[in-house]
């Protein structure tokens, strides 16, 4: 341990030459070799060698960096003294960030009306943001680990889609019945679920979520298979459809039609949506049974012991957490007007759980911050084109080993007592319990 | 009858390569305690490296079969094998004392990486090679001019894979890293006490996984005659499913559960519709779950206050 407190020249020199021969013989045949079809079809090779030399040369100038910054940063665990003042300035600033940011993303359509990127890039995140809040009511609130929320979102989709494009009926009558469907198979997934914990919760549910998607391709008379469900009517305000006709909401209020005014339109409904999440959310860690949740979470053999029933709890949470995963389903359908199975791939799923692991699992102001970090993020490299997902996983990977907890790590529970009572013996005598 | 023998015989194939790569995870969950999502990819790059080699050494004009399979599958296990120890000590040993799930997101996104690195260095297209094993036994002509084949890869495959499980089973049950493996697994803390080296054994543990998910990959290109770089997700998911059926911490209920989910899909495939094949061993999961809520050979688990 002497060693690694105060390293020398040499050791790090030790340390990034070990790395460096490592990656020469992981890289020496994925990257040093590159196999292509040839002209008979059969496989060729070709190599590669600057690349694989360019590779290992930069795992040994990164393993010396790294080193470097890690006696920079000094041992783990060592508490940092921060100056009271900071931690104060950094309360005060902490407590205005929520309203702040609210403030903001209702300003941002004003802001931005030109941008029709970022208004996109808004809608995309604010979609995030509510899967996150609806998946951290399973996951953060009441502990259970759903790796297949993505199930949830795409029987709200298609629900949405198949309703509108079968029955003709409207946005606003599908998005309860999207809900209510979405809730209806969260208590169809919650029943199996109920006995088992932890990891094996963890399978069954990508196991769900895998087959929803294999469903939806395969039952090509109903959804469409791989083709997917098009021209999926486009959302109306109340009525009012957002187009350039003469009943349009643009001629009713004698203004010049513009296509912005339905990417505004969806911005603020997703917004609300959100805002809808949250909200009920809030109220409902406040009810007996968000208490209920959160006490499962903590510890559930204790819940049983204190009669609560963990059934119903664990199926509401389900339930609640899936209803919201189906309107955020139906709205990405509106928004779309065209869904595929493509886009429920287990990686949706793995991304809103990423985000409200991020988050801090059970604070709403984090999981907001971590779906902007991680939506934004990943348009910032959507120009590194195939290298994206790469990075990608870089990045959760470095994030969790960086905050572990999450952004936000709080996860105080919602009740507690004030302060330790002194209980008198003679109260607790036999006989007086 | 005979229809169903063939699908038996490939079942059996199929469910030994799933056995293979459901060892890797059921040993780690039952040490480390976590689902170790990268090791579906692990099995993939196994693969690649295994068609690798294979080209080099034929391009090197190298033509004695057993002494090519015997080189392939050496170098891919070695170089699969550092990948495991890699993957671990990058991405889960930081995270050894941490809470539950992070170790489980980091190897999520561990698993992208590897889908990922696959893609970009060697391309998003399938790989095909000719077919390097040929051959094989009639075992039964029937009336109706059906033929129950048995052919020589299909041996090859069984064969190397109970060598292999005989091999694990006296490393695990008769060995000091055995010993020490089943002592992480009871209690670290005591184990590290009595002198194990519990960040070592964590490590072999990772490495002879990927060594056997690198032979799997191996036996899955000489099988099937291809790789992707997409293959590891389902692959994974399957062998993951098939360790938690047997009982996900025990190494014979590893094999058991791919053994079944192998000849579930192989039957399913063959009676009912190739497309609900992934369907039926899902469902069939969910259904074992709900009446053994620890798998088939799983012990219950103790529940402390």
């Amino acid at each position: 341990m002497q060693a690694s407190r105060a390293p020398g020249v040499a050791f790090i020199f030790k340390k990034a030459l070990i790395s460096a021969l490592v990656a020469l013989v992981l890289f020496s045949l994925m990257i040093g070799v590159r196999t292509e079809p040839g002209p008979q079809g059969l496989l060729i090779y070709e190599t590669r060698f600057g690349e694989l030399a360019a590779m290992v040369a930069t795992v040994f100038g990164g393993s010396i960096v790294v080193e470097l910054l890690r006696q920079w940063w000094g041992p783990v665990g060592t508490v940092r003294v921060v100056p009271p003042q900071v931690t104060s300035a950094l309360a005060v600033a902490g407590r205005w960030v929520a309203p702040v940011l609210l403030v903001f993303t209702f300003l941002v359509p004003v802001i931005f009306y030109n941008e029709r990127y970022i208004l996109d890039l808004g809608i995309l995140v604010l979609t995030y943001v509510m899967l996150g809040w609806g998946l951290n009511v399973v996951v953060g609130l009441a502990g259970l680990l759903d790796l297949g929320y993505v199930a949830f979102y795409a029987v709200g989709a298609y629900s949405y889609a198949l309703l509108a494009t079968n029955f003709g009926l409207s946005f606003w009558v599908c998005l309860p019945l999207a809900g209510i469907l979405a809730a209806f198979w969260g208590v169809l997934l919650g029943f199996p679920v109920l006995r088992l914990r932890g990891d094996y919760l963890a399978i069954v549910t990508l196991a769900f979520g895998e087959i929803i998607r294999l469903v939806i391709i395969n039952w090509q008379s109903l959804t469409g298979g791989p083709n997917g469900v098009t021209g999926i009517p486009r959302p109306t305000m109340f009525g009012i459809p957002l187009s350039p006709g003469d009943d349009g909401l643009a001629a009713l209020l004698g203004i010049e039609f513009s296509p912005t005014h339905r990417i505004v339109f969806l911005f603020y409904l997703i917004l609300a949506l959100a805002l809808l999440t949250n909200w009920v959310t809030i109220r409902l860690r406040r009810l007996p049974i968000g208490r209920a949740w959160e006490a499962l979470r903590e510890d559930e053999v204790a819940c049983r012991a204190l009669g609560i029933n963990t059934t119903t709890t664990k199926l509401t949470a389900f339930a609640t957490g899936a209803m919201f995963g189906g309107f955020a389903g139906a709205f990405f359908a509106t928004r779309q007007g065209f869904i595929s199975p493509e886009s429920f791939t287990f990686q949706e799923s793995a991304l809103v759980l990423a985000i409200v692991v991020l988050g801090g699992m059970g604070s709403q102001l984090g999981v907001a911050l971590a779906a902007l970090a991680m939506i934004g993020g990943f348009e910032l490299f959507r120009g590194l084109d195939q290298y994206r997902m790469l990075v990608f996983g870089m990045a959760m990977v470095l994030l969790m080993i960086w905050r572990p907890r999450g952004l936000i790590g709080h996860r105080a529970p919602t009740v507690f007592l004030e302060r330790n009572q002194a209980i008198s013996s003679d109260l607790v005598k036999e006989g007086h319990g | 009858m005979d229809y169903f023998a063939q699908q038996l015989i490939n079942g059996l194939v199929l469910g030994s390569i799933y056995g293979l790569i459901a060892i890797g995870y059921t040993m780690v969950y039952g040490i480390v305690g976590m689902i170790n999502f990268a090791h579906g990819d692990i099995f993939m790059i196994g693969g690649f490296i295994a068609l690798i080699t294979f080209l080099i050494l034929v391009s090197f004009g190298l033509t004695a079969i057993p002494l090519i399979l015997l080189i392939v599958l050496l170098v891919s296990m070695a170089i699969t094998a550092l990948y495991g120890w890699t993957v671990e000590r990058i991405a889960y040993r930081p995270l050894r004392h941490s809470f539950r799930l992070a170790p489980m997101l980091s190897a999520i996104g561990m698993s992208f990486v590897l889908t990922n690195y696959s893609q970009v260095s060697q391309g998003a297209r399938v790989k095909p090679v000719p077919p390097i094993i040929t051959g094989g036994y009639t075992l039964h002509e029937g009336p109706g001019g059906f033929v129950v084949q048995l052919s020589n890869i299909q041996i090859i495959v069984v064969i190397t894979t109970v060598v292999l499980l005989a091999l694990f089973t006296w490393l695990v049950s008769s060995t000091r890293l055995g010993r020490d493996m089943r002592a992480c697994e009871q209690d670290q803390t005591m184990a590290a006490l009595l002198g194990v080296d519990v960040d070592r054994t964590i490590s072999m543990t990772f490495v002879i996984g990927a060594a056997l998910a690198a032979v799997a990959g191996m036996m899955y290109l000489l099988y099937y005659g291809l790789v992707d770089f997409f293959m590891g997700f389902v692959a994974g998911i399957k062998a993951f499913t098939a360790a938690v059926l047997g009982g996900i911490g025990s190494l014979p209920g590893a094999m058991l559960g791919g053994l079944l989910i192998g000849l579930i899909e192989t039957l399913w495939s063959a009676y009912f519709s190739v497309e609900y094949k992934d369907v039926a061993a899902f469902s069939i999961l969910i259904v074992v779950l709900i009446f053994l809520p620890t798998g088939l050979l799983g012990r219950p688990e103790v529940e402390k206050v």
